[in-house]
């Protein structure tokens, strides 16, 4: 299977309310051993799916946003949140997790994998997919 | 066109369930390839053989298996999405201690890297979700 794809994963939906968020990573992470072209897009409530200091103590749910932190490690590094989603729920680039990768072309500096993208620039990435998940 | 068909939503409660049915369904008269139907969220509950629908009502599961038997479909149940909502096979019951199996005729329960696998494989991945 030498094909290589550009997959792009669509998340739409805050984390708790609905399995898609949780189910959606489990994807993702799947999917990394494939050695595809893998980004992500984070839109409407999905934008909540990385804020930082999610705490679900309460709610009797596992905190699965750690998860996110390890992407980078699977070599997912295309992270896009779309500006207006962000905006429209009072939400900035510090809310959320930080997330990083090693660039190994470029001696293996540690990177920024979140992109905040305007909804036009984000239609552009998804015109370019050839397999896109939507959750 | 070869094609590969998710379904994410299950049945009876949403009509992506049905819609699949129906794309696919079109999509074989049509000529074109089905190279696999991959279940993934409450979509695995498609696959239950105990369900009792009304005798007026369509079966969405055995229209599945009818389809899938017709045309020799790669009908595949993620596993991980079906163990949390109570989906076995023989094996898989066997290996969970578990009482009982419920996969219909013509599923099969496999791993999430068969999705991905289908999404490389086709010409299109269609998803059917909410």
């Amino acid at each position: 299977m030498s094909t290589t794809k550009k997959f792009l994963y669509v998340n739409r939906k805050a984390p708790y309310g609905t399995i898609y968020a949780l189910e959606s990573l489990e994807v993702v992470l799947i999917g990394a051993a494939f050695e595809q072209d893998v980004s992500l897009a984070f839109i409407d409530d999905g934008v909540y799916e990385l804020t930082k200091g999610q705490d679900t103590k309460d709610i009797g749910m596992k905190n699965f946003s750690p998860t996110y932190s390890a992407l980078g490690d699977f070599d997912v590094s295309k992270i896009y949140i779309e500006k207006e989603s962000l905006e429209a729920r009072g939400l900035t680039l510090d809310d959320l997790l930080d997330l990083k990768y090693e660039d190994e072309d470029d001696d293996y500096a540690e990177k920024d994998s979140i992109h905040v993208v305007s909804r036009d620039e984000l239609a552009d990435i998804m015109d370019e997919q050839d397999v896109v998940l939507s959750f | 066109m070869k094609y590969s068909i998710l379904v994410n939503e299950g049945p009876y409660t949403h009509q992506a369930s049905d819609t699949a049915y129906q794309f696919t369904k079109a999509a074989l008269e049509k000529g074109h390839e089905i190279f696999r139907v991959f279940f993934y969220h409450d979509g695995v509950n498609n696959a239950t053989r105990l369900a009792v629908p009304p005798q007026d009502d369509r079966n969405i599961t055995q229209r599945w298996s009818e389809l899938g038997a017709q045309h020799n479909l790669d009908m595949v149940v993620c596993i991980a999405a079906a163990q949390r909502r109570g989906l076995l096979d023989e094996d898989e019951a066997k290996r969970q201690g578990k009482d009982a199996n419920n996969i219909a005729p013509g599923f099969r329960i496999s791993g999430l890297g068969q999705l991905i696998e289908a999404g490389i494989q086709a010409d299109r991945l269609v998803l059917f979700g909410d």
